[in-house]
């Protein structure tokens, strides 16, 4: 962007779902991917007749999530109606949060992207609670023109986090949505899992070009709903272009043309103007009168501050230093959220090898969540069963393929390590017994004896395989070093 | 006799009836009425003998029973129910059977009572005569060339029809109260909070109340027994401890009670000499029952009705805005987009007075208008509120008219909507600050109209209206009255 003589203003609006159970106003399951209008009732729907009931819950992570960002939060906030008509949005409006959002004032500092010696301070204007719309599905069946809607998303938590115009570059953008994402999500906000839409961006942009000294100002332009970081960073290095095009060819300006809102099309990687109309929405808000305001305590905001712990980056450090792994693995770790960080810490001091754990952790339990679609807090192996089941592994209890038995086990039926054990007949072998298994094989194979006995020790490999087939709990280092004792022995 | 709650109760209890003989009687006199009242969207024969049924069952089995068993009970149409289809009487609604009861018909159910029909209304709540529905016009059971006021006609029609002893109706200005003056029957619009209101159908949310319609105030306490009470599904219902209402009637000994005489309200032009000197009679009955009288003022009552034809229609506007075709409602099948389905959807679907509320409410919210009409209101009804509480300092009951006149001929204010609305210039107060107001029977014109008092109280003092209520019913007979069938 630097070849242009303009700077970019750019203020972002980044909706995140919030990580609830259950729906703002309802009781219905939040979770992603059901068949559609599957997670609905009478009042996502908005059935005639039905209320909205405030999820507290949702009440609660918005003020985590405004006192990390370093917002007030005001005694009071209360709940708004936004009317517009559209197909996904049953009740004709949107509960919303207009002139008293949750949060107000806050600031996000990052990195600066040109000088990483520096940080720059993004302001937060505020951060308001809304519920989500549904989703409209076009033309899903081959040749056929049917619109259908799915309603399961109705009514899910949603904060909108809104920065003031203080971003200059794509650059900048890229940091504050990492820094943002990564502090929603350690602290158990939200998931921010993109694909699954939980969090989306909007951009306003527009340029200050310095024509002789004198300052013109583009119009601005809202870019709605993108849905990846790498989006988000084409969509403004085009815009700038487009925009600064648009100025030279028409002469524009935000007294001429004010503010328009245009899309992100993610295959000609183009932004296109949508509804016209958007820019003189009025969306005649006012309380709902369904909802009481809401008053929130002074001591209340004070305990969730207390409740909120480290940052990640001070838990980034403090996991390198604790337990001697690298950077890259505590970054793997502190980015899956403050629930993986807690359980990391049990499994590492329980089993008092943090290289192990977070090896463990990155591979088996991340695979695992993955393929159960869950997450770590319902997870059925717990941290200090882990930690118990690493332990055994480290004083030569399990080897490492019996471990993951274990644990496969574990995570499929819940219970205790050592339940675990027994069902799986797993029983630690007896010495003696082993080495008459070993003397056997030992016997058996005369030629493995002599290639050891005139130096090559990995002939005794092609003994430890027969050792398993016999008796699978054999331990491989212990048949290796029973062998070489039995072979120098003879 | 099905026009005395506790009679059927009794009666059955003694066996002199069952439960299912009841049930058939007041589906004969529905169907035998409903010609020439209309009082009814829906009736059905089979559901109530079957519910009927069960009560009889359960009697037999000895099995404990509610507090209205057998009782037959109408239900307004804007009320949720899922063996019966909610229409709000609006073509927008026709068939549309909701997939659940509202919590007042959860309540009656579990009180056993015996609900038989949908009763007719205007058109979303929105007016005054019960004429402004799409299922045609519910005439007075006193004088059918006359109206039996709205929204509730149906509701207080059915119990002056003598065809159910209770029936629920909904009072957002005034719809339950100036209904029972014109019927000549007893409507209790209850402290905003104070019944649930999960299952009705929004028209002005911060306004819209469920109350009991009765003969007399201590039929209106059994029912308000069952409706009254917290529940977790309406965040605006109040966290208090439920009164039996039926043993708040019980005495009439008025003395130590201080009545408020609204006398400044019966100067208003245009009131009626009869239903003045109805006022004035009643304030005798209350002297002779031992109460103090006292002079009250609401002084910005001239506020009143301006203040609530800006608040409910901005309320309706956005509460009727699902009715759009695609997710609710009747849709057009001459659009050939989106948004001309939307407009074609509603200008079939709605009426004149509900295009005209939700134009008012749309204008009155809109930007660079809000603060002029919608804010303003707002802060005008606080003032309202301050009223209130001024005058409960000094008075423990407000008494005066419920309406201006006796019941008007059908069609008179039909198309005049401003006469319509000052029908509700001495009803809309109450539901401004919340309290709860009550309309008794109290005298006939000499055209053998009924006439209208109308009691109000402190938030939450429901028990106080209907002891008031039942103690005026101890010394007068006008809610024995009954119209010449």
């Amino acid at each position: 962007m630097a070849e242009l003589p303009t700077t970019t203003i750019i203020g972002l609006e980044v909706h995140v779902q919030l990580r609830t159970k259950t729906k703002l106003f309802c009781g219905c399951s939040t979770k992603f991917g059901g068949a559609p209008n599957t997670q609905v009732c009478p009042v996502c729907l908005g059935l005639p007749g039905a209320l909205p009931v405030m999820n507290e819950h949702a009440i609660e992570l918005a003020i985590r999530a405004g006192l990390a960002l370093d917002c007030d939060i005001p005694p009071m906030t209360k709940w708004d109606r936004k009317q517009y008509f559209y197909p996904d949005l049953p009740k004709g409006y949107q509960i919303s949060q207009f002139d008293l959002p949750i949060c107000v004032d806050g600031v996000l500092e990052i990195d600066d992207p040109a000088d990483p010696e520096q940080k720059r301070k993004i302001h937060i204007t505020r951060a308001h609670l809304e519920e989500d719309a549904g989703k409209s599905m076009h033309d899903e069946a081959a040749g056929s023109a049917d619109s259908r809607i799915d309603l399961n998303r109705c009514g899910t938590p949603l904060l909108e986090i809104v920065s003031e115009p203080d971003l200059r570059t794509a650059e900048e953008c890229l940091a504050y949505l990492t820094k943002l994402k990564e502090t929603m999500v350690h602290l158990g906000v939200s998931d921010c899992e993109m694909q699954e839409g939980s969090l989306r961006v909007d951009a306003n942009v527009n340029l200050e070009i310095d024509r002789h000294g004198e300052v013109i100002r583009t119009p601005i332009v809202e870019i709605k709903n993108m849905n990846s970081f790498r989006n988000v960073a084409s969509a403004l290095q085009y815009e700038v272009k487009r925009q600064y095009g648009e100025w030279e060819e028409h002469g524009w300006t935000i007294q001429t043309k004010g503010k328009r809102t245009f899309g992100w099309n993610d295959v000609k990687e183009i932004t296109y103007p949508q509804r016209e109309k958007e820019e003189s929405a009025d969306y005649r808000y006012f309380p709902c009168p369904d909802l009481l305001p809401v008053r929130i305590p002074r001591e209340r905001v004070e305990e969730i501050r207390q409740s909120l712990g480290e940052t990640p980056g001070e838990a980034r450090t403090r996991l390198q230093k604790q337990y001697g792994i690298k950077e890259y693995d505590a970054d793997v770790i502190v980015s899956q959220g403050r629930a993986m960080v807690e359980y990391f810490d049990t499994v590492a001091t329980t089993c008092d090898d943090g290289k192990r754990a977070s090896s463990w952790i990155q591979q088996d339990v991340l695979r695992t969540l993955k393929e159960q679609n869950t997450d770590i807090e319902s997870f059925a192996v717990e941290a200090k069963d882990l930690g118990e089941l690493l332990r055994k592994v480290i004083q030569g209890e399990l080897t490492n393929d019996r471990a993951r038995d274990v644990f496969k086990h574990l995570a499929e039926n819940g219970g205790s390590v050592d339940s675990a054990i027994a069902s799986l007949g797993i029983e630690a072998v007896d010495d003696s017994e082993m080495e008459s298994l070993v003397q056997s094989l030992l016997d058996a194979n005369p030629k493995v004896v002599e290639d050891v006995k005139s130096g090559n020790q990995k002939a005794i490999g092609s003994l430890i395989g027969q050792a398993k087939k016999q008796n699978r709990n054999a331990n491989p280092q212990t048949v290796r070093e029973i062998a070489l004792r039995l072979i120098n022995q003879s | 006799m099905l026009d005395s709650a506790f009679e059927l109760l009794r009666q059955q209890a003694d066996g002199e009836v069952s439960a299912v003989e009841i049930a058939g009687q007041a589906i004969d006199a529905i169907e035998a009425s409903q010609k020439l009242h209309n009082a009814y969207t829906h009736i059905d024969r089979e559901l109530t003998l079957a519910a009927a049924k069960k009560i009889d069952q359960k009697r037999a089995a000895g099995e404990p029973l509610g507090a209205l068993a057998g009782v037959p009970v109408a239900v307004k149409d804007v009320l949720c129910t899922a063996d019966m289809p909610t229409t709000c009487s609006s073509e927008m609604l026709r068939g549309f059977r909701p997939p659940y009861d509202a919590t007042v018909v959860e309540r009656l159910r579990a009180a056993d009572a015996v609900i038989v029909g949908k009763t007719n209304m205007d058109e979303f709540a929105m007016g005054g005569s019960t004429e402004t529905g799409a299922f045609g016009v519910t005439t007075n059971p006193w004088d059918i060339k006359r109206t039996p006021g709205g929204s509730s006609g149906g509701a207080t029609a059915a119990v002056a029809a003598q065809t159910v002893p209770l029936s629920l109706g909904t009072d957002t200005g005034g719809s339950i109260r100036q209904p029972s003056a014109f019927c000549g029957v007893t409507g209790l619009k209850p402290t905003y909070g104070r019944v649930s209101r999960y299952g009705l159908v929004a028209f002005a949310s911060s306004l819209d109340q469920i109350g009991p319609i009765a003969w007399s105030a201590k039929e209106c306490a059994l029912l308000m027994n069952t409706i009254a009470g917290f529940e977790k599904r309406d965040s605006t219902s109040l966290y208090t401890e439920v009164p039996d209402y039926v043993a708040a009637t019980e005495s009439d000994d008025m003395r130590g009670m201080r009545v408020g005489v609204l006398r400044e309200s019966m100067e208003a032009d245009g009131v009626d000499p009869a239903v003045k000197a109805a006022v004035a009679h009643a304030i005798g009955v209350f002297a002779e029952l031992g109460a103090e009288i006292v002079d009250v003022d609401l002084p910005h009552r001239e506020y009143w009705v301006p203040t609530y034809y800006v608040i409910a229609p901005s309320e309706a506007s956005s509460n009727l805005s699902r009715y759009d075709g695609a997710h609710y409602g009747h849709r057009s099948s001459a659009s050939d987009n989106l948004e001309a389905m939307y407009c074609k959807s509603r200008a079939e679907g709605f009426g004149e007075e509900v295009k005209r509320r939700i134009m008012i409410g749309t204008y009155a919210l809109s930007e660079g208008y809000a603060d002029q009409y919608y804010n303003q209101a707002l802060k005008v009804r606080r003032l309202i509120r301050g009223d209130y509480d001024a005058a409960f300092s000094q008075a423990d009951l407000l008494l005066g008219p419920v309406t201006p006149t006796p019941a008007f001929e059908l069609g008179a204010k039909l198309d005049d909507p401003i006469q319509m609305y000052l029908c509700d210039l001495f009803t809309v107060g109450a539901n401004l600050a919340g309290v709860p107001a009550m309309s008794l029977p109290a005298g006939f014109n000499d055209d053998g109209l009924p006439l209208g008092i109308q009691i109000q109280a402190p938030a939450l003092e429901e028990a106080r209206l209907l002891f008031a209520g039942s103690a005026f019913q101890s010394a007068t007979d006008y809610h024995t009255k009954r119209p010449r069938g």
